[in-house]
């Protein structure tokens, strides 16, 4: 049987990319549907994370299906020893799907090799975290209407940021131009900019974050800067006051720009943003729900046509 | 011209049936007998070291008498020591010779060095992409992080 299982955004297509958007936009129009009524959708949590779990819980739940899991890896045999082959195997006998978050690199990946049903990756530690890609990719998607030819910003954390460093893969087959703001200490890893080489994917490097760095962005997408990232605490006391985005910095910006955060925020972005209307990461946080009901919906082989017809 | 022929004899006593790898860079051919494990075989073994070389300077030689590699120890070799060049000697005649390529698939050869991978705290087999094989870059298949040669632990 073929495996569905979603591990990397890097195994999507551009046209799988745009049927999958297309299949968010259905459950935007209405996220309560009986598609998963007969499914069982386990959530392992072998790392807490509040956050993702009520997403992808809400998201199985409007779809009608039964929720099973975990969402403190004290409470699991997992802290006793037991593998993670052995828990997957547990889990399968049971469920339909496994939402997997994991703070071991390529868990997902390993998961997917061994377990009957889908994997979908809700986080491997700092490695890949594909429904947060396509979130963003929604939110980008639906405020701009198109995927295609926009000027992204990534700022503050580039280094370790995982979520910039999917963003930059999954939207290497639209023409983006990427600017990264970042101080010296987190700035984009050379590996990745080497993909960006590969991919002839355009980009340029700043060091300052001004109102005049960000006038033509389409998107800003900000990142935390975190103290412990830090080696030099210097440098951190030096940017940790420039890379924060203020209201007055978006006078001169273009009308269509939004600004994006994978949330939770610390204080890269002041308040007296979140009144504008370019500030966007509440409505982003919002769109996850209907990017996960695609995902579980797509690793349970239900198609696009079915999901139309449905409502 | 026999000359020359005899010295080289001299250097090196022929087997009747077996291996012979040439070309190993005389820094690694300490490595490559001990990833053999020649230290354990009872099998009749010639080593040469600091031979002259035009391409290497010096380099290494081992000769093992009936003994024939597998490919999972040419995988090894060939990350170990790169553009080596075994021969297989039978009945005295070198009926086959080629160089040791790196394949582009490791599994179950090299370890991870993230500690945070996933291979590294589970009872499972390691696998790599060999991303670049003439500089020995390879990738992680699990948790995806790039390892150079002078990274790589053999398992
Ligand atoms: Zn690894």
């Amino acid at each position: 049987m073929e495996n569905r299982s979603l591990v990397t955004i890097a195994d999507y297509s551009k046209e799988k990319i745009l049927y999958m958007l297309q299949m968010a936009a259905e459950f935007e129009k209405n996220p309560n549907r009986n598609l998963l009524r007969s499914k069982v959708v386990a959530t392992l949590f072998f790392e807490p994370s509040t956050r993702t779990r009520l997403s992808f819980e809400t998201a199985a739940n409007r779809l009608k299906a039964r929720v099973i899991g975990f969402s403190d890896p004290k409470a699991t045999s997992s802290s006793k020893g037991e593998s993670l082959k052995d828990t997957i195997m547990m889990v399968s006998n049971y469920a339909d799907v496994i939402v997997m978050r994991h703070y071991l690199e390529g868990a997902a990946q390993y998961a997917s090799e061994i377990a009957p049903v889908p994997i979908v990756n809700a986080g491997d530690g700092a490695n890949q975290h594909p429904s947060q890609t396509m979130l963003d990719l929604y939110s980008i998607y639906k405020t701009q209407g198109t995927l295609e030819n926009l000027n992204i910003f990534l700022v503050g954390d580039l280094k370790y940021g995982r979520t910039v460093h999917s963003l930059i893969q999954a939207m290497r087959h639209f023409n983006p131009t990427f600017h990264f703001v970042a101080p010296a200490e987190l700035k984009m890893p050379e590996e990745y900019k080497l993909y960006c080489k590969e991919y002839q994917i355009k980009y340029e490097e700043h060091s300052e974050f001004t109102a005049e760095t960000i006038q033509d962005a389409d998107i800003l997408y900000m990142t935390r800067v975190q103290r412990e990232r830090f080696t030099d605490l210097m440098e951190y006391e030096r940017v940790k006051n420039v890379f924060i985005l203020r209201n007055s910095m978006l006078a001169a910006t273009r009308p269509n720009l939004k600004i994006l955060h994978p949330l939770p925020r610390v204080n890269e972005i002041s308040y007296d943003v979140d009144e504008s209307p370019k500030a966007y990461y509440y409505q982003q946080a919002h769109n996850g729900l209907f990017a996960r009901q695609a995902i579980l919906c797509d690793v349970l082989g239900i198609t696009l046509d079915e999901i139309k017809k449905e409502q | 011209m026999s000359n020359i022929i005899n010295k080289r004899e001299l250097q090196v006593a022929a087997i009747e049936n077996g291996t012979v790898i040439d070309h190993i860079p005389a820094d690694k051919l300490f490595s490559v007998v001990s990833l053999l494990g020649l230290q354990q075989m009872s099998n009749k073994i010639t080593i040469g070291f600091n031979f002259d070389s035009k391409k290497l300077g010096k380099k290494g030689l081992i000769k093992i008498a009936d003994k024939f590699l597998t490919d999972d120890e040419l995988n090894r070799l060939s990350i170990v020591a790169p553009h080596i060049i075994m021969s297989i000697i039978r009945d005295f005649k070198v009926v086959e010779k080629h160089n040791v390529e790196m394949p582009s698939l490791l599994r179950g050869i090299v370890k991870c060095t993230n500690p945070k991978c996933i291979t590294n705290n589970e009872p499972m087999q390691t696998l790599f992409q060999v991303v670049d094989k003439d500089n020995c870059v390879i990738r992680c298949h699990y948790c995806e992080k790039e390892q150079q040669r002078n990274e790589i632990q053999i398992l």
